[in-house]
């Protein structure tokens, strides 16, 4: 069981889904703040038909390929959402809805024609969909691990000029921080942790590592600083020990290991979360239950 | 900077979803003066606050701050959101939406230092609000949440302030709060405009009143300005005067 952890390929790859993890982590902060964690979600299957494309086009499976294909499609994806919930009188929940199954359905179409092809038939392809990590070759692990520092080191940077564009954007606008210029960088790394992810965790499920972690994270903080971290972790955490649980068995997916790992942490936050988790409130409750009838019983006294 | 133009607006008009708020709007601000913008229900106050700070894009007309644009003057000018413009459950304290007010001064992707800091503690203290700087934002009263935000516009130290209904659902204390740092402002040779909303009170607070309803009805120094005529046309009519209290009321039927 602990065998796979000695081998090197393994253990690079387990470091790159942990620094995957924490870069969709902080990423889905943001995304948490913006009230955007589902169109996270529509980017992600709509970048399924860029990767076949992409594919089809070069005629061999190049991640950093792949991924180009992958985030021009979910940026179209990004651009007809914006432009149908601008442009016409559906809703932007509806738009989301349309385009994510939409260019999830012509992925699935164009992955089966992949398929028919010799070559596409021994990529692997499908691994796109529910993600596996053990795939990864060598030059997949530094493509992945180079752009989710990237991302990273783009948050780190930039923290308090994240905070005011996501707290009040219009007073930073005031201030002079350019809101055009801060919502392409936004849905630049948006874009980018949920390409990088999608050969590991696949593209049905990569959303998920952005949406739960930071919802966990809120549980147990007041600060915007140690949420970003905490959701780091906790991504983090999802990624490696997710990837880990795949390699027990032969060609498990990745994915949904990882997301339950995340759903595990999100259980026990939601439970114990010193903020607002549920048996804090119950603690909380009861105490003040006795406190009233202590106030009761002494008041009568008073009187 | 008393006496002089800060704030000249012409023909200015703006649209928003596909209906004109405000049209011919034409108005010009002398520095150290305290304005109040009166006007009914969707005349187009926070409308016309945000088309001048481009945040709202303009139809036609222009605007000129200190004889230059808004992009060269932005540094002289500070603005208060209306309370409910954003999220107030998210995860920060008092001391550090302060801070914000400073980014410009910080610079961009620098940190803040000791002295920034201490500066914001200053400005809590100003609005009486130095022993909640720890406090978290959710956890503050609606005009603690204001004061907060007046603190943060202080740190600012502009010339020229944009308030948006600064005074709207906040307790007595804190509107003579904040009414006094509006004095002291405009002591110093700020000017100060404000969206406003309680009729009352505008002789009071104001030095000179904005009437808008969709366009200016009419501006200049309160004892001329605001007048009976004036209020009705502004209200169109809706107005009635309460003789026995000698105060006016709206009604919001329209």
């Amino acid at each position: 069981m602990w065998s796979t952890l000695l081998n090197s390929n393994t253990q690079w790859v387990l470091f790159s889904t942990m620094i995957l993890g924490i870069a969709a982590g902080m990423i889905g902060c943001m995304a948490y703040w913006k009230r955007q964690s589902l169109l996270s979600d529509a980017l992600a299957h709509a970048a399924l038909p860029g990767v076949i494309i992409a594919f089809l086009i070069l005629g061999e499976k190049n991640l950093f390929f792949l991924i180009i294909g992958a985030a021009i499609s979910a940026l179209i994806g990004a651009w007809f959402i914006q432009w149908i919930s601008e442009s016409t009188r559906i809703a932007e929940d509806s738009a989301m809805g349309m385009i994510l199954s939409i260019f999830y359905g012509f992925g699935i179409m164009l992955l089966t024609i992949a398929n028919r092809t010799a070559a596409g038939n021994q990529s692997g392809l499908d691994k796109f969909i529910f993600g596996q990590a053990a795939t990864m070759i060598r030059s997949d692990v530094y493509t992945m691990l180079g752009l989710a520092l990237l991302v990273i080191f783009i948050v780190f940077i930039g923290f308090k000029e994240w905070k005011i564009y996501l707290f009040d954007p219009e007073f930073a606008k005031g201030l002079g921080l350019s809101l055009k210029g801060m919502n392409v960088l936004y849905t630049a790394v948006l874009v980018t942790t949920i390409v990088i992810g999608i050969q590991a965790v696949g593209v049905i499920l990569i959303a998920a590592l952005l949406i739960i972690p930071s919802a966990s994270a809120r549980y147990w903080t007041h600060s915007f600083k140690v949420m970003l971290i905490l959701s780091a972790v906790m991504g983090g955490l999802s990624g490696v020990a997710g990837t880990w649980l795949s390699t027990l068995g032969n060609g498990w997916p990745t994915g949904p290991f990882v997301v339950l790992v995340a759903a595990a942490l999100f259980i026990l936050s939601l439970i114990f979360g010193k903020e607002k988790g549920l048996f804090i409130n119950y603690l909380y409750l009861k105490m003040d239950a006795q406190k009233s009838n202590a106030r009761l019983e002494t008041g009568g006294m008073a009187k | 900077m008393e006496d002089e133009v800060v704030l000249s607006v012409e023909n200015l008009s703006a649209s928003y979803r596909k209906n004109i708020v405000l049209h011919d709007i034409q108005f010009n601000v002398r520095g150290g003066t305290l304005i109040g913008i009166v006007g009914p229900n969707g005349a187009g106050k926070s409308t016309l606050i945000k088309t001048l700070l481009e945040m709202h894009p303009r139809l036609t007309g222009s605007v000129q701050f200190f004889g230059t644009s808004f992009k060269k003057a932005k540094k002289k000018i500070g603005y208060v959101p209306q309370r409910g413009s954003v999220d107030w459950d998210f995860p920060t304290n008092a001391l550090d939406v302060v801070m914000m007010g400073l980014y410009g001064q910080i610079g961009w992707l620098k940190r803040p230092s000791r002295k920034h800091k201490r500066k914001a503690c200053e400005a809590l203290e100003k609005m009486g609000m130095e022993a909640y700087a720890d406090r978290q934002i959710s956890q503050l009263s609606g005009g603690q949440q204001q004061r907060v935000f007046l603190a943060r516009a202080l740190v600012q130290e502009a010339d020229l302030y944009f308030m948006d209904e600064p005074l709207a659902g906040v307790d007595a204390q804190t509107e003579r709060a904040i009414m006094q740092t509006l004095k002291e402002l405009k002591t110093n040779g700020k000017t100060v405009l404000v969206v406003h909303h309680d009729l009352q009170t505008v002789e009071d607070y104001f030095d000179h009143v904005l009437l808008l309803n969709r366009t200016v009805i009419d501006y200049g120094p309160t004892a001329r300005v605001f007048t009976k005529e004036n209020i009705s046309k502004t209200y169109g009519g809706q107005l009635r005067w309460m003789k026995e209290e000698s105060r006016h009321v709206v009604h919001s039927v329209e």
